[in-house]
Formats: C-alpha cells, sequence, structure tokens
C-alpha cells in the first residue's frame, strides 16, 4: 500500500487530529489509542483534508518552511500513515 | 506511604469512568469486584461533569464509558456530549444491552467517537450460557448499525476455557460484522474471574492453538482488521507492565466516586482510596496516599529491587501479587524470577486437572444475589 500521487488524500473518518495543550503538540486519536506527533508530522497530517493531492502539500510546505527537496521525506511520512490507516484516498 | 518522591509524577492520560456497577448480564469473568453490591450509590451527572473537566485540565484525553453497563445511566448522551466539548476521545464500553439505533445515532450527534461492543462467543447458546442472558441476536445487530452510522468498532472477545475452541469462528464472525479492531482479550484472573479461575483458565495446549490461529489471521485481514491479542500473563515469565506503571497514565473512577489507580485496586489492603466528593482530581493524582503508593521503585522488594528490568514491568501487578502471595509488595508471582512462581503452577495444575476429567465445577455467575455473600 503505497501513496498514490494523482489521487486526493484525505484524513481517516476513523481518526481524530488534535492540537493537545497540556502536552503541547499535535495526537492522534483512535479507539484506546494515541499517537503523538513531531512538528513535522502534524503539518502534514494537517493537509490530509481531502483537497490535496502529493505534489500540491509538498509544494505547499516547501513554500511555508522556505525549503526545498521536501517529497522524499514527505512521501515516506505519508506511507506510513496509510499503513497505519490515519490516511485514505479514495 | 511507601511512595518515593513527588518529583516524576507524569499527569493522567486515561480516565475510565465507570458509571455504574448495574449490568443486565452476569459474565462469570467480570472484573468488577466481588462485593460490588455493597456500592450501590453513584455518582451525580453534576459530580462527573466535575470529574470529567478536573481530569481533562490536567492532560486526560482517553475516556472509557464503561461499568457495569454504562449504557443504564440517564445521563450517558449529556456526558457524552459534556466530553466532547472538553476534548476527550470517548470509547463507550458497552454490552450492547439495550443499545437502540435512535440511541446510537442520538450518542453519535453528542461526540462518541467509538463503540467497542462485547461479544461472549461465536454462537447464540454459548453467548447466552456466558453472558447469563439471552443477547447473542441483539448483539449482533447492534454490531451492524454501530458500522452502519460510521463509528469505528472494536469487538471485544473475551477468552477462555469454554470459548476458546471456538476461535477461527469468532475470527470469522469478527470480519463479517465488519469490525475494525478485534480484542482477543484472554481473561486476567481478578474478582470473578479469579473465583471461577479453575473452569474458566485454558490449557497451556488451548492456548497456543488458539494463539497460532489468531497470529494466522492477523496476516489474512492486515490493512482491515486489526487484532489486539491480550496475553494469558500465567504462560509468560515476565509479568505485565501493569496499568504503565501505577499512577503514571491510569485513572479509574469507580460508580460511587472512588478514585483508583487501577480498576481491581480495591482489593488491596489499607490504601484509603479517595473519593472525588471529597477530593479534586489534581488532589488525589498528586497528593493522594493511594496513588504515590506504588509510584517508583522504592517500595519494591527482591528480588524486584535490584532487577534490571524494574523499569520495564515495574514489578508486575499489585493486585495479583496480593491473590497470590497475601503481600501486595512482593514480585508478581508471574515472573519466573519470583520465589512464589510455583503458585502460578500450582493454579495452572489445578485448572488442568479439572479440564481433563469428567468433573464439572460449576460457574459462579456474576449478578446481586452472588455478590452480597462477599
Amino acid at each position: 500500500m503505497t501513496i498514490s500521487p494523482d489521487q486526493l488524500i484525505q484524513f481517516s473518518p476513523l481518526h481524530r487530529l488534535q492540537w493537545e495543550e497540556a502536552q503541547q503538540k499535535y495526537v492522534i486519536l483512535y479507539p484506546e489509542g494515541m499517537v503523538e506527533l513531531n512538528q513535522s508530522s502534524a503539518e502534514i497530517l494537517k493537509l490530509c483534508d481531502g483537497s490535496r493531492m502529493l505534489a500540491q502539500i509538498v509544494t505547499e510546505l516547501e513554500e511555508k518552511f522556505a525549503t526545498s527537496g521536501l517529497t522524499n521525506d514527505i512521501t515516506n511520512f505519508l506511507n506510513v500513515a496509510l499503513q497505519n490507516g490515519w490516511i485514505k484516498q479514495a | 506511604m511507601a511512595g518515593s518522591s513527588k518529583l516524576n509524577i507524569t499527569p493522567p492520560r486515561w480516565l475510565l469512568a465507570e458509571l455504574s456497577y448495574k449490568c443486565p448480564l452476569q459474565c462469570p469473568y467480570c472484573s468488577n469486584p466481588l462485593d460490588y453490591a455493597k456500592y450501590p450509590n453513584e455518582l451525580s451527572t453534576e459530580d462527573w461533569k466535575r470529574v470529567l473537566s478536573q481530569a481533562r485540565k490536567m492532560g486526560a484525553v482517553q475516556l472509557g464509558f464503561s461499568g457495569g453497563e454504562p449504557l443504564t445511566r440517564q445521563d450517558l448522551t449529556e456526558l457524552v456530549g459534556y466530553a466532547r466539548e472538553l476534548g476527550y476521545y470517548s470509547n463507550l464500553i458497552t454490552s450492547g444491552y439495550g443499545l437502540s439505533e435512535e440511541k446510537i445515532v442520538e450518542l453519535k450527534q453528542a461526540g462518541l467517537d467509538h463503540i467497542q461492543i462485547s461479544i461472549q462467543a461465536s454462537t447464540q447458546e454459548l453467548n447466552d450460557h456466558i453472558a447469563g442472558t439471552a443477547t447473542y441476536q441483539h448483539k449482533q445487530d447492534v454490531a451492524k448499525l454501530i458500522k452502519k452510522h460510521g463509528y469505528p468498532m472494536v469487538l471485544c472477545v473475551v477468552i477462555h476455557r469454554e470459548n476458546i475452541h471456538q476461535m477461527p469462528q469468532i475470527l470469522e464472525m469478527a470480519e463479517n460484522l465488519g469490525a475494525d479492531y478485534l480484542e482477543l482479550a484472554n481473561t486476567q484472573y481478578y474478582g470473578w474471574a479469579h473465583l471461577n479461575r479453575d473452569a474458566l483458565l485454558p490449557t497451556r495446549e488451548q492456548f497456543e492453538e488458539a494463539e497460532k490461529i489468531a497470529q494466522a489471521y492477523k496476516e489474512k485481514v492486515a490493512g482491515k482488521m486489526k487484532i489486539y491479542y491480550v496475553v494469558p500473563d500465567y504462560y509468560e515469565d515476565r509479568p505485565k507492565a501493569c496499568m504503565n506503571g501505577w499512577g503514571t497514565t491510569f485513572l479509574t473512577i469507580a460508580p460511587d466516586g472512588t478514585a483508583l489507580p487501577c480498576h481491581s485496586a480495591r482489593e488491596l489492603p489499607g490504601l484509603d482510596c479517595p473519593n472525588v466528593k471529597d477530593f479534586s482530581i489534581e488532589e488525589i493524582w498528586n497528593e493522594s496516599k493511594t496513588f504515590n503508593f506504588f509510584r517508583g521503585t522504592e517500595w519494591m522488594q527482591e528480588p524486584c529491587r535490584s532487577c534490571d528490568e524494574k523499569l520495564k514491568d515495574f514489578g508486575g501487578c499489585r493486585c495479583q501479587a496480593f491473590l497470590f502471595n497475601g503481600d501486595m509488595y512482593s514480585t508478581d508471582p508471574v515472573c519466573s524470577k519470583s520465589p512464589e512462581r510455583h503458585r502460578i503452577d500450582t493454579a495452572i495444575n489445578s485448572a488442568r486437572e479439572l479440564a481433563l476429567s469428567d468433573r464439572e465445577k460449576p460457574l459462579i455467575f456474576r449478578n446481586s444475589k452472588n455478590s452480597k455473600q462477599f
């Protein structure tokens, strides 16, 4: 299971992405479990709202952080996210 | 107080709200205390709201509505709505009994995130026998409705000697019902399960066979259904890291407002468990004798004290140490380093003898009549 570049990416309706004030970080919540996210993972997942494909997410984050060459890192993380069921495509 | 300094107190992450000890089912492995009938009082809606607010403020984020049967509370929807406002991820842990489609929709609208439903076996006859109530068909219908309305669903099946042979059918049933997660919970022998252990504990051969089947199925349904396998600790040689360490993560509030570091802790002597009617959650978590009792490692005896795994399993389960050794400070007897390990082996052999004989030992079901004898 890998990310397809020509399909929209949306966050899983069976999970919840949420800012936790007490922990000062984003977390993914799901039945009886929680994953704590670092800042870059959270920035990627916040853009998985069903309105963007892979290339758009890369472009937006490269612009936001004034950098380039993020394609590989973002693709790798999204593949992990897909395998964990945090995001889905079509 | 046996606890160590308060420097390392981490905030609670998991709040288990046991709303009521009332339950229409009578499962003979229930984790509620044997003498639950002594505690008929229940917190008010306002009490629960205060508890939810205070725990959330400290950092609790996972919330389990449990019991007994939480659906017996008339204010469940109101509490679910309140929890959603506070930002909890709410889990309803239910037998499914009394869960109508209307209620499923109402709870969803109020903000409930997930429903965990229990099924006792893969056949009606055995399910209804174990539950002590005719519930099989209703549970099947409810499971389908939970999925119809877009909830993630955990199907929980408690595994013991009466149903372990149904492992292939249980796995198939979970897949057919569209469960996102199947929790195969090998019985943990506390409370009612401890009382019925001779009749419930499977033999090692039965465990190994069932585990093999479950592991193979895990691969078959990868990406579709996750399988959580709760290990049978009697057959392990290291104890479980009970509650992720005492007073580090989990906070249970019993129906009458008693705050517990784990849902069995009521069985331990001399803990003087505080009540949320008398203290705030912050006072209970940070200051109370109970929650500091087994924090850190200062309380440990040998062989735990000098063990290089003591920060991995925290000496195992205090309730199990008390149940077997009569000493809640001792090493969990599951550990092969414990001088009392033979007590676990004796329990295994006693159950095995009964399993291999023609004798039958009737199960003692969890109900008020039986509870009043304790």
